[in-house]
């Protein structure tokens, strides 16, 4: 618990992207008090491979503009970032991803 | 050691092709497979999708997944191919064997882990009945994930 509470104190000032407009402003009222503890989807759902192939699990971290979603918002560990980051580049190669949205 | 490589070819073929320009194109693919001595072992047709961005003015096309066991001299000459062949807007060729192979390496990993910790659990199991509602305190915070992990495998 009280790691927890340490961890939502350090992660002090971030760039809040549109998409968690809602949510972000909620957050930020209460940031001091208690944050949730990211966990990396993918540790949690237990995906060993992330394929690029399958788009509905990739879109989640290309948001609005299309870029990549940062692990510190997102919550992804180190290792499963990487391959999500080659995972993303191949989808938009075949155009399964964007690259930029206007 | 050559032969026993795996590759996934996706290609995207123009929605001006006819369906049987994309049967042409996966026949001249399995032939070529067929010349090098290799394998094809997996075939999808995705059907018409729509593009994440325009390529050559088209917003769908046709994807082709094929999945081929083999070496690198039949990816290079399929690769060749479609280079040339106008009708293939973009294509991929992706070496798996490799990261399939970490992947199951991980999966068996967490099998084993899974295992050994469900051997561990009988004996500390009438103490355990206890600490379950006044969570683990006593353990550090690694074995309390632990426990928590496991009803969902």
């Amino acid at each position: 618990m009280a790691d927890e509470h340490r961890r939502g104190g350090g992660g002090g000032g971030r760039g809040r992207g549109g998409q968690r407009g809602a949510a972000g402003k909620e957050m930020g009222q209460r940031r001091s008090l208690f944050r949730r503890r990211k966990v990396c989807k993918f540790c949690a759902d237990k995906i060993d491979y992330i394929d690029y192939k399958d788009v509905r699990m990739l879109t989640p971290f290309v948001p609005e503009r299309a870029k990549i979603l940062p692990r510190r918002i997102s919550g992804v560990c180190a290792a499963h970032q990487r391959t999500l980051q080659t995972a993303i580049k191949r989808a938009r190669q075949l155009a399964l991803v964007p690259y930029v949205t206007e | 050691m050559n032969g026993q490589r795996q590759y996934e070819l996706v290609y995207v073929v123009s929605p001006q092709a006819s369906e049987q320009d994309v049967t042409d194109l996966h026949a001249q693919i399995e032939a070529t497979v067929a010349r090098f001595g290799a394998q094809l072992a997996k075939t999808e047709n995705w059907g018409r999708r729509k593009l994440a961005y325009e390529i050559g003015g088209h917003k769908e096309a046709t994807y082709v997944l094929e999945v081929i066991d083999g070496g690198g001299d039949v990816m290079k000459e399929i690769d060749r191919r479609l280079k040339v062949n106008e009708q293939v807007l973009r294509h991929l060729v992706v070496r798996v064997d490799e990261e399939l192979r970490a992947a199951e390496r991980t999966r068996a990993r967490r099998q084993g882990e899974a295992q050994r910790r469900a051997e561990r659990r009988p004996a500390p199991a009438p103490s355990a009945q206890q600490p379950a509602a006044a969570g683990a305190p006593g353990g550090e915070g690694a074995g309390e994930q632990e426990r928590d992990e496991e009803p969902e495998a």
